[in-house]
């Protein structure tokens, strides 16, 4: 038998008897950090492609969403910070391998632009909404002749985040779950399918529900290829990581990882989605809300048992 | 006289009101007492940053500094470089030491029992003057009814002295100790049978320069003896073979080369199979034996079948490794040391087993020889005048009926006999004043402890916490903690000898008081004043310092004075001629006291009762961040361990389906449970036979609010007592516990 | 310069007075700690091994807390001494689990502290609080860079492992086997 104990009552909290320094507020930001990326990345594709037109909600409605998203997101990031006061201290510096610090200036960056393509397109949804002061007005008009130039950095800025949610935690060699290049293109792909599903939902044009959809599809392929790929490489690595990857092939997150987050939340939406493409009648609500819910659970799931998996010494 | 039972008075007693009330008026009077203090000749605690100390965690004593920081709040408490017994290193306990001072669960005022008035028994927060009026009336009233001899002083501590001055003015000699019939008593009369001289604290092993270290039971490392450990690691750098035998791997097991993982309770039969093996392979140190012992004929006589394969069957070592241990010990004498423990009350045969550790020395020619036992010396320090002590007609020793005449201190468990009326006494002992010690989880068998207390007419209890103790006490008195005062001088034997000084670095919180003042000031109500020649502490430290050439000035600066040896006799000088203070003037392997006595002059095994189907033993003993009861309330040392385990063999936990960290309640031999649950360690560490637990833990008073509760008392669950027919020491390891998974139904309110 | 510590596990009795002193040294709250002792039993009884490890911060020479850190906040000071800068700490958390060794730990005022080596002491010479107060004199800590150090000299003369040797981050805490 082997026992090992750590004998002079170290109980640090959210350290011991295991690490919590994150509870929801983490994966609930990455869940919104995810989402905001995969709206402005299409908002901002599309646009560039010339299909404003043809997906209107994916261009000018649901971009409107992402400030609130990222703001939302930006209140739980604050709310985590257990030295709030000294929160200005992000922007004194860039630290050019901290991925906070990376993520920080992104949304620094990815707020504004969100912000100014939100306001070019309010009008559109409500078409009352005026902008009271003459240079709001003079400012917007003058954007709007750099529309193009914004979608671009939308779509960059975009994968940008994307990535930074899931490299927020590969960064991490501690935690042996987190500990692989697949979360960036895992939690990008992610990001992009909970917004491809957002958009989905607000949609009310079946023909851009249709074909977004379908890229979700694709995306949810993509996602389930790289799990699985995860899985392997874990299983094909060394014995912490072997063990991490156990908590989800056995251990406690079996059950919830494969019901809800692998099957109700990535084949069964899957699945709909191709029944809906064969024509038949599934209520088109359900799929995206699935994904989404799934996108949620798996941050979650992420964050969480990450931080129960360990270097064992 | 009407016995009232005393009831145990929990917190309920003591309303919130009364606490917040009390430390209110405590306030006040601190602050006026600062004023107070007159600057007199000797400077105070506010006139250093660092102050010097001796440790009152444990009684090892080591002699420290007391830092402050800016504000002048204490901060850290550190070793002195210049004391022997830490080597400028405290224990975690010594170090931890703050928090005692720091404990907001402190004593704080005195208090007086009183009925409410629903008849319901309660403690009254009182002042001083009102507290130390009504002992010296109580205490008056039992000597003007009983006689002073049926006054008894139980005392652990520092205070002692003082309570010891005044009970013996008032005319008794009942004072006892924890420390002896629990703890080192039959060591050190199996080692003045042997050797004419026991072996007092630190202990003189030399285990610094020894090649080879045998340590029974004796588990250095978790017990925290500070000096014993520091030299303990330095044998291990020196490549010295240490050899331990326990039932448990114990730390120092796991340091030694060789870990004899013997069945409980059969030591003596090791013992004296490996003499056995020493003698027989001529071993033993001829010359030494020759010169300096007595009867050796008659040991080699009676071990002579005393072999490996005798003991094999009795302690389930292996004659092999018997042999190969008792070679290790030969090839390494003279420098090599059987230690001989210290809390060696164990099995009832305790004296026996200590004087067969003696013997083991002897014939290895360890004592007084490097990398045995050295010679200590002690620096010579005179008492305070005073008249000479009235001389008592009676003592504790008549409850005694003739027994235990070899115990050369009092018995604890001896007082407590003495205290239940026996009509073959002429009076027992009818007020009992407790300083310092902590006797329902210090004394075995508490009911008895409690029948006692119920039969007195008075109980005084000096402490710094709410202890348990202090539920049965007629009045209470707060004592400030040795960071807040002054005591007597530390006068400890050692290498060299060496003065330490206690004092103050901070005025005392709440309206607690040192010891020296409580005694002096019942004394004064007393009639006793003279036996205090001095008004102050400092005065009376001053004048016995500068008798041995130094000052209250100087020692405050210094805080360790080291003296010269008078002559170089650390060690016996090759040929030495010694006069050994026993009967034949020589070491007895065969011990003539004890023949005189009607005790066996020769060690003899016997066998001891085994745990029946069932039932595990009950072994404890210490972990290295708590001292028995009085840490396990400590902020700092019960953020280091909170609670005790039980130690289960896998093997028993499987058997009985008990799982790591699962709690339990323990049932022993006479069905006596546990107050409280208490975590299963499942550990290959123990033996099958036997569970092991840490002493201390399982506080029943809820005013601890960090300790009430965690874990279990070994101390209730030792109700059977094997007594030392020799010195009267009561073994505490003849009891059986067994697991029960669930809360019994209550049966009794009160055990 | 580069300061470490080595640590003879055959020594250490696991006593945890390194944890108290540095308590009260650091004024570290109680119920938190900047250094910890783990015990590891091995086999079956009556055969077995016993390790005590007194553990703290490993002042990595690749610090992943540091590079994480997006404020700068951890940061490391002469002599490869990994230190947090308590004004600039946000309490992002990223650092804490960063630390492959769990050595970080959030202070109940927010921002993040661990061991310092002391660094106050060394200033005055003195060892860190740790190291003077072990009664087995098992802390040894001194300058990797200097041969006749006695850290170096312990390290040289004895086996030794690091902690997660794997993890890269080139631990400086030598543990004496
Ligand atoms: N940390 C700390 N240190 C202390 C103290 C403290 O309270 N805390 N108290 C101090 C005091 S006053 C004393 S007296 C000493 C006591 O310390 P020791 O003299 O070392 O006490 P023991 O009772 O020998 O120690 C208990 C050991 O005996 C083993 N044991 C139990 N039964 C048997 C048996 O039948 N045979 C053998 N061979 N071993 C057995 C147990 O497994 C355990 O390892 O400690 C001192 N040091
Ligand atoms: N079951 C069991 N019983 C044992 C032992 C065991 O291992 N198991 N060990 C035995 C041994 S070896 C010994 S030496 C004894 C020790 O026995 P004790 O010394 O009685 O042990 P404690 O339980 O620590 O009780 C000490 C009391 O002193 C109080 N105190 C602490 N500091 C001060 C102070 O400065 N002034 C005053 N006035 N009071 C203070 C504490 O609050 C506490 O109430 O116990 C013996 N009894
Ligand atoms: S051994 Fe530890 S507890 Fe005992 S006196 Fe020394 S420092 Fe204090
Ligand atoms: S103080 Fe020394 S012996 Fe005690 S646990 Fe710490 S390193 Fe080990
Ligand atoms: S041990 Fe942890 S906290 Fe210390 S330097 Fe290494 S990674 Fe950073
Ligand atoms: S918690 Fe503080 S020290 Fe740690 S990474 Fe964040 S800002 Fe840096
Ligand atoms: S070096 Fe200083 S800060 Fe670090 S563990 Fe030791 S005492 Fe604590
Ligand atoms: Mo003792």
């Amino acid at each position: 038998m082997r026992e090992e104990l750590i004998v002079s009552g170290r109980s640090n909290p959210m350290i011991d008897p295991h690490l919590e320094i994150w509870e929801w507020h983490i994966p609930a930001y990455l869940f919104l950090g995810g989402l905001a990326a995969g709206i402005l990345f299409f908002a901002g594709l599309f646009y560039i492609r010339g299909k404003e037109d043809k997906y209107p909600t994916a261009v000018r409605v649901a971009p409107i969403y992402v400030p609130i998203l990222l703001a939302i997101g930006l209140l739980f990031l604050f709310l985590d910070l257990k030295h709030k006061l000294y929160f200005w201290r992000l922007y004194t510096s860039f630290s050019i391998e901290s991925p906070t610090s990376w993520g920080a200036w992104t949304l620094l960056l990815v707020m504004p632009l969100s912000v100014i393509w939100a306001a070019l397109y309010i009008q559109y949804v409500f078409q009352k909404w005026d902008w009271k002061y003459q240079w709001v007005k003079d400012a917007l008009k003058f954007l709007s002749g750099y529309k193009r130039e914004m979608a671009w950095a939308m779509v960059v800025l975009a994968i940008v985040l994307g990535v930074y949610t899931g490299i927020l935690l590969s960064a991490f060699n501690a935690r042996p779950l987190w500990n692989t290049s697949i979360l960036g293109p895992l939690f990008l792909t992610s990001g992009l399918s909970t917004g491809a599903a957002f958009i989905v939902l607000l949609s009310k044009d079946k023909a851009e529900r249709h074909y977004v959809g379908m890229i979700d599809l694709m995306l949810i392929a993509i996602e389930i290829a790289l799990i699985i790929h995860m899985f392997m490489g874990f299983k094909a690595s060394t014995r912490v990581q072997i063990e991490a990857a156990d908590m989800f092939l056995g251990g406690q997150f079996t059950a919830t990882f494969w019901v809800f987050v692998f099957s109700m939340g990535l084949v069964i939406p899957a699945l709909l989605e191709i029944l809906e493409s064969k024509g038949k009648k599934v209520p088109f609500y359900i799929a995206p809300s699935l994904v989404i819910f799934g996108g949620i659970l798996f941050r979650f799931i992420m964050v969480h048992a990450g931080q129960l998996s360990r270097w064992l010494y | 006289m009407v016995k009232s039972r005393r009831d145990f008075i929990k917190i309920s007693a003591l309303g919130a009101t009364g606490v917040a009330v009390g430390s209110k008026y405590l306030f006040a009077e601190n602050n006026q007492k600062l004023k107070d203090t007159p600057k007199g000749p000797f400077k105070l605690p506010s006139d250093f940053t660092r102050t010097p100390t001796y440790c009152e965690v444990c009684f090892w004593k080591c002699a420290g500094w007391v830092y402050k920081n800016d504000k002048g709040e204490v901060q850290k408490i550190k070793g002195n470089d210049d004391d022997p017994n830490s080597n400028g290193r405290f224990c975690p306990r010594g170090t931890g030491g703050v928090g005692m001072y720091n404990d907001s669960d402190r004593l704080k005022t005195p208090l007086i029992r009183v009925k409410d008035k629903y008849g319901n028994q309660t403690f009254k927060e009182v002042s001083w003057d009102e507290a130390l009026d009504y002992i010296a009336k109580k205490l008056q009233g039992v000597i003007d009814r009983h006689g002073a001899e049926c006054i008894a002083l139980f005392t652990h501590g520092s205070g002692g002295k003082y309570f010891g001055n005044l009970v013996k003015a008032l005319g008794s000699h009942n004072i006892a100790a924890p420390s002896y019939a629990q703890c080192r008593g039959p060591r050190e009369v199996g080692f003045i049978a042997t050797f004419g001289d026991g072996l007092n604290s630190p202990e003189p092993t030399d285990i610094r320069d020894t090649k080879c270290l045998v340590l029974i039971g004796s588990h250095i490392g978790e017990n925290m003896h500070n000096g014993q450990v520091q030299e303990m690691s330095d044998a291990i750098d020196k490549k010295a073979t240490i050899i331990t035998v326990d039932p448990r791997y114990s730390t120092a097991a796991s340091k030694s080369k060789y870990w004899l993982p013997i069945k409980p309770s059969t030591d003596l039969a090791l013992l004296l199979s490996w003499m056995n093996v020493i003698i027989e392979e001529g071993l033993y140190d001829k010359e030494y034996v020759e010169k300096y012992t007595y009867g050796f004929d008659q040991l080699k006589e009676h071990v002579k079948n005393l072999t490996p394969e005798w003991a094999y069957g009795i302690t389930t070592i292996k004659p092999d490794i018997i042999r190969k241990t008792a070679r290790e010990m030969g090839h390494a004498s003279p420098s090599v040391i059987i230690h001989p423990g210290r809390h060696v009350t164990w099995y009832g045969d305790d004296t026996q087993r200590l004087r067969a550790v003696a013997i083991l020395n002897a014939l290895l020619g360890s004592w007084g020889r490097r990398g045995g036992f050295y010679i200590p010396d002690k620096a010579k320090v005179p008492g305070v005048p005073h008249p000479p002590y009235p001389k008592p007609t009676r003592s504790w020793r008549d409850a005694m009926q003739g027994k235990y005449e070899l115990a050369d201190l009092a018995l604890a468990n001896g007082v407590c006999d003495a205290t239940i009326p026996d009509p073959s006494l002429g009076c027992s002992i009818k007020a009992w004043i407790i300083n310092g010690t902590n006797l329902l989880t210090t004394l075995p068998e508490r009911q008895k402890t409690i029948e006692a207390i119920n039969n007195l007419e008075f109980v005084a209890v000096i402490d710094t916490m709410p202890m348990e103790i202090t539920g049965y006490a007629d009045v209470v008195l707060p004592e400030c903690t040795y960071i807040e005062r002054y005591d007597s001088l530390r006068v400890t034997q050692h290498r060299e000898p060496t003065i330490a000084l206690r004092m103050p670095a901070v005025e005392p919180k709440y309206n607690t008081k040192p010891a020296f003042w409580m005694a002096k000031e019942l004394a004064k109500r007393m009639g006793k004043s003279d036996y205090f020649p001095f008004e102050t502490i400092e005065e009376e430290l001053d004048w016995q310092l500068k008798q041995v050439g130094t000052s209250l000035e100087e020692m405050q600066r210094i805080g360790v004075k080291k003296l010269k040896r008078p002559y170089d006799d650390l060690y016996f000088k090759d040929g030495e001629d010694v006069e050994f203070n026993t009967n034949t003037g020589k070491i007895e392997l065969y011990a003539t006291s004890f023949e005189e006595y009607g005790f066996d002059p020769l060690p003899k095994y016997t066998p001891h009762p085994e745990p029946p189907e069932g039932y595990y033993r009950l072994i404890y003993g210490r972990a290295p961040m708590h001292t028995f009861s009085r840490t396990i309330n400590n902020p700092n040392l019960s953020a280091l361990k909170d609670e005790n385990y039980v130690w289960i063999n896998p093997k028993v936990a499987k058997e009985w389906g008990l799982e790591n960290g699962q709690e339990v309640y323990l049932q022993n031999q006479d069905n006596v449970v546990s107050s409280f649950p208490i975590k299963v360690r499942v550990t290959e560490r123990i033996r099958w036979d036997s569970v092991y637990m840490v002493h201390g833990f399982g506080h029943g008073d809820k005013k601890l609010t960090r300790a009430y509760g965690k874990g279990a008392s070994d101390s209730e669950l030792i109700t059977k007592v094997m007594l030392d027919p020799i010195m009267g020491g009561t073994g505490m390891r003849g009891n059986f516990v067994t697991f029960l998974t669930s809360k019994p139904v209550k049966e009794e309110a009160e055990s | 310069m580069r300061y470490a510590m080595a640590i003879d596990t055959k020594k250490c009795v696991g006593c945890t007075d390194c944890v108290v002193a540095c308590q009260t040294e650091n004024n570290v709250p109680i119920g938190y700690a900047r250094d910890w002792i783990v015990e590891v039993t091995d086999g079956t009884y009556p055969q077995l091994e016993l390790e005590f490890r007194s553990e703290r911060c490993n002042h990595c020479d690749n610090a992943p807390c540091v590079r994480c850190c997006p404020t700068g906040a951890s940061h490391i000071i002469e002599g490869g001494i990994v230190k947090v800068e308590h004004d600039k700490c946000i309490g992002c958390g990223a650092c804490v689990a960063a630390c492959p060794y769990d050595a970080r730990y959030v202070h109940p005022e927010g921002y993040v502290d661990k061991c310092t080596f002391c660094d106050h002491r060394l200033e005055q010479g003195q060892d860190p609080a740790c190291v003077a107060v072990c009664p087995t004199k098992c802390l040894y800590f001194g300058d990797m860079d200097d041969p006749n150090s006695e850290v170096s000299k312990v390290v040289k003369k004895r086996k030794f492992k690091t902690l997660i040797p794997e993890a890269g981050t080139e631990p400086q805490l030598y543990f004496l086997i």
